[in-house]
């Protein structure tokens, strides 16, 4: 699980993203003393989180087990084996893993050199007012934005071609991987911009001094102690991007159409009755949506308590 | 006989045409512990900056052993340093951290390990190596601190209040350990700190900085006793002031409280008449009961503060006030407040601030 | 020192342009409708067309109900998780982060399966109930984003003195909550509003799959029939969301500036 709120309650040292499960207290103590007031204000919340979250979703995965009688069976999550459905895993976690470590990394360079680069501290608050927009800016117009750029007609394909290089003949196509991945990076970059920002602010100048007294270039200083104390962030900034990716469907739909069969079109064609017609196999894609980005976030969190046992 | 170390020339040093190191001459000898002390501002974090190499002087010359070594850049310059919020390295544990400056420099992990334990024992954590900065107290955290920095065996060491954010306890037995340490090393230190008793406590020699200028550099002794300025009279210790007038400047005497007395110290330059500032330490004004001594002054106690060892009374003399200590005396209780007391000073402790 | 500087200017003018590029070229697509030369033709077009006013009326309705809904289930819950039972924090926060990781694709799924027609609460059932399960999803969206603005908003106010302090003056909790505590957290809460409409308006998804006629589906359906208009809209959202965020800039401004308290 990945935690946006880095930008909000960043403290001293490194600053912590994911939920630490701590375990304060006895729970049942709590629950014991709760008078009418706290359950009236917490109810509202508690009751939309299992309506509009919880037991819907858990539906989706108890769904993927049973057939249409409601009897249990595999054969939902076997179907999902046919290569159209692998195809579109692979190509979903291709562009996801692509974009997210991409975006990670640009946004990371850019983060650094804004805060760290002694660059005017004007470009710094432009470019994270910038970045709150564009992480904002996805969807469908984000899909018309890139058509107009890089879509046969776009103003850099058509700018290029009057230069003398004609983009799609040299094998670029906007409605392709590569080509979703580029448009995936408008909010892939600014996302990860504004959640390691404070992260990079959270560097103490005095740990690049003192290793610099030792000795150790700036190059060491970065692979020593820069990065590794960066790392939980970027590990969990790279699993929120990912699953950002994962289950982006708008921009994909407006701008491919169904020419490129991520798993959440083939869900949404599934769900439309397009196509497949078979609610049990709905569900199943489903779970191995849920499945995937789950994974993706506990890979993060195990990672995460073995290698940073300096993290309080 | 002292052999030169570190030599600093005509240093100067402005941010944004506000100039905070004001052409500062300095000599420290090699294996000296020599302390900056001034107030909060006055630049002496700037200046260990310079020698860090992490500020650039505008004009000077900073010499190790005779080279300059502006042209280094901090990590060629082998000099450690400890900063005041420790700033260890929290992805690293203790061993780690100390091991830094070795792993940099290419030793092999064998001798890097018993050097780490040779570290850890010499500030008393052997034990602690596996251990994370974040499970450490401040005490313990600075003084890993320091064994990173001492572990490369660099060639002067420089600490830039190593003790502010510690608790007073731990400080006073912080700062003999350093001292023990640098004493056992005979490594050149510079010690920097804004507190006059850390300072006089544990350095060779101490540098008074104020608004960027070297004030005095000498023994705490001779900066406690004979301050050659003002504001080293009144920064370094606690300072009495007397306000007297001139009887006759030829043969040193000055008029005070209606007696007359003679001054050693009146300047030559003090003419007839003029008014004059007589300072002198607590320790030199004395309960005058029935002793002799050069001035004599009646007065009432004004306050009594117990410091243990040593009495503070605070004596109200009419139109001045003196602070003077003296010894704890089981079998004498010192005078209640509003008691008439009578002081003495030897006015060979006196010494006069021109203005 | 300078190889560094020059690094970080070349990063950033690389961000730069790969940011700034496709705006203006989507802006100068959005003029090139007619042969003759740019015009704001597009423009005219795009504003004039009935369904535009409509859906993107409904998307603001629907948008500001559910900043209304939102601040109701999250209010009192951040108050009181502050308040009474900090040791459930993780718990709450954990919740209020999962529509980061579950796709809306797959949360309006299960709601079509768990509000059909033969459901128990079958709010699919009437154009009323689409519309308010539509409201809800859009609070499920803006759940992250809301709930940490009205807890930083909580951070920087003194919950427990103000609390005592209005319990002193004989005040009930409702009382509290309406008169002392949202006053001051107003300016968070405007924040996490701003946030919330930015996304909504170009929903798509889940408006897409319960039928609703709302701007991202409007702009959806003009993608797929027309050349230079989209370009247009495209400009238009990037216009409103910049505002929307532009909003939050300035009441970052207005923000009380009191001492942080954990
Ligand atoms: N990087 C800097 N930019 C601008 N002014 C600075 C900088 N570093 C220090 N100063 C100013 O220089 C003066 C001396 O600072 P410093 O050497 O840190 O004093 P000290 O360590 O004696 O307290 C102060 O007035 C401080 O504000
Ligand atoms: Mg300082």
């Amino acid at each position: 699980m990945t935690n946006v709120s880095s930008a909000a309650d960043t403290s001293a040292g490194p600053v912590s993203t994911g939920p630490a499960v701590r375990v304060g207290g006895n729970p049942f103590r709590f629950f014991l003393r709760l008078r009418l007031g706290d359950i009236i204000a917490i109810a509202p919340f508690i009751i939309f989180a299992l309506l509009f979250l919880l037991i819907p979703t858990l539906g989706l995965v108890v769904g993927a087990f049973q057939d249409p009688q409601g009897n249990f069976t595999l054969q939902n999550v076997m179907d999902l084996a046919t290569p159209q459905i692998a195809a579109s895993f692979w190509i979903s976690i291709r562009v996801s893993v692509t974009s997210a470590v991409l975006g990670a990394a640009i946004g990371l360079a850019i983060a650094l050199a804004i805060i760290r680069g002694k660059l005017p501290s004007g470009i710094r608050s432009a470019v994270m007012t910038f970045s709150g927009v564009a992480s904002q800016f996805a969807g469908i117009p984000l899909s018309f934005a890139f058509l107009a750029t890089l879509g046969r007609l776009g103003l850099v394909t058509v700018l290029l071609k009057f230069a003398g290089f004609d983009l799609y003949k040299s094998g670029f196509n906007l409605l392709s991987f590569w080509g979703l991945t580029i448009t995936y990076l408008y909010f892939q970059i600014p996302l990860m911009i504004l959640i390691i920002a404070p992260a990079i602010d959270g560097l103490k100048k005095e740990w690049g001094e003192a290793a610099a007294t030792l000795g150790a270039t700036n190059g060491q200083f970065w692979r020593y102690i820069g990065l590794p104390v960066l790392w939980p962030n970027l590990l969990g900034t790279l699993s929120l991007l990912f699953a950002n990716a994962f289950g982006a469907i708008a921009t994909a739909y407006a701008l491919t159409g169904s020419s490129l069969n991520i798993v959440p079109i083939l869900l949404y064609a599934q769900i439309r009755g397009d196509v497949l017609h078979n609610p049990g196999l709905g569900a199943a894609l489903a779970l191995g949506m849920i499945v995937i980005t789950a994974l993706a976030n506990i890979v993060y969190l195990v990672i995460r308590t073995r290698a940073e046992r300096w993290l309080k | 006989m002292a052999e030169e170390f570190l030599r600093i020339d005509k240093l100067v040093k402005a941010f944004g045409g506000n100039q905070v190191v004001k052409g500062v001459d300095l000599s420290f000898n090699k294996g000296e512990f020599v302390s900056l002390l001034g107030p909060s501002g006055c630049g002496k974090t700037t200046i260990l900056r310079m020698i860090a190499g992490f500020e650039r002087p505008d004009s000077g010359r900073i010499l190790v052993e005779g080279k300059d070594i502006s042209g280094l850049a901090p990590n060629q310059r082998k000099i450690g340093m400890v900063f005041q919020a420790y700033a260890l390295f929290p992805n690293m544990n203790v061993a780690d951290n100390i091991g830094f400056g070795l792993k940099i420099a290419g030793m092999p992990k064998p001798q890097r390990e018993a050097r780490t334990e040779e570290m850890l024992q010499l500030i008393g954590l052997s034990g602690y190596g596996k251990r994370y900065p974040f499970e450490l107290s401040g005490g313990q955290q600075q003084r890993v601190a320091l064994a990173r920095a001492l572990a490369p065996s660099p060639r002067m060491l420089l600490l830039d209040e190593p003790l502010s954010a510690l608790d007073a306890k731990i400080r006073v037995s912080l700062r003999e350990q350093i001292r023990q340490i640098q004493r056992e090393l005979g490594i050149t230190t510079v010690f920097v700190t804004h507190d006059q008793e850390e300072a006089l406590s544990i350095s060779d020699r101490i540098v008074v900085l104020n608004t960027g200028n070297v004030e005095q550099f000498g023994q705490p002794f001779e900066i406690y006793n004979r301050p050659q300025t003002r504001f080293v009279a009144t920064f370094v210790g606690t300072l009495n002031t007397l306000n007297a007038t001139v009887a006759d400047a030829g043969a040193k005497t000055v008029t005070l409280g209606g007696t007359t007395v003679t001054i050693p110290a009146l300047p030559a330059s003090a003419r007839n008449g003029e008014a004059v500032a007589l300072t002198m330490r607590p320790e030199a004004v004395s309960l005058a009961n029935g002793a002799t001594r050069d001035i004599v002054l009646d007065g009432k106690v004004a306050e009594v503060s117990f410091l243990g060892s040593v009495i503070r009374l605070k004596v109200d003399l009419g139109d001045n006030a003196v602070n003077l200590d003296t010894f704890n005396d089981q079998r004498t209780p010192p005078p209640a407040h509003g008691a008439p007391v009578r002081i003495g000073i030897a006015s060979s402790d006196v010494l006069v601030l021109e203005r | 020192m300078k190889p560094a500087k020059l690094w970080s200017w070349l990063i950033f003018a690389f961000g730069a342009a790969y940011f700034i590029v496709p705006l203006l070229a989507t802006f100068e697509f959005s003029l090139r409708i007619r042969r003759e030369g740019y015009t704001f033709d597009a423009y005219t077009s795009v504003f004039s067309d009935g369904r535009f006013q409509a859906s993107f009326s409904y998307s603001l309705i629907v948008g500001v109900c559910a900043i209304l809904a939102g601040l109701l289930i999250v209010v009192p819950a951040a108050y009181y998780v502050r308040l009474r039972a900090p040791h459930l924090r993780p718990i709450i926060e954990f919740i209020t982060l999962l529509p980061l990781v579950i796709p809306a694709i797959i949360l309006v799924f299960g709601y079509i399966r768990m509000y059909n027609t033969s459901s128990p609460l079958p709010l699919l059932g009437t154009n009323l109930g689409t519309d308010i399960l539509l409201t809800l999803a859009y609070v499920a969206l803006a759940l992250p984003y809301m709930y940490r603005a009205v807890d930083t908003g909580l951070r920087t106010i003194d919950v427990q003195t103000l609390t005592e302090a209005a319990n002193i003056l004989g005040a009930n909790q409702a009382t509290i909550i309406a008169k002392v505590i949202f006053p001051n957290i107003i300016v968070a809460v405007l924040s996490g509003a701003f946030l919330t409409l930015a996304i909504v308006i170009g929903e798509f998804t889940i408006a897409s799959l319960l039928n609703r006629q709302v701007f991202g589906v409007y702009m959806q359906n003009v993608g797929a029939n027309r050349a230079f208009e989209p370009a247009a809209l495209a400009v238009i959202s990037f216009v409103i969301t910049w505002g929307a965020m532009g909003m939050i800039q300035l009441l970052a401004r207005f923000a009380p500036k009191t001492a942080r308290r954990d």
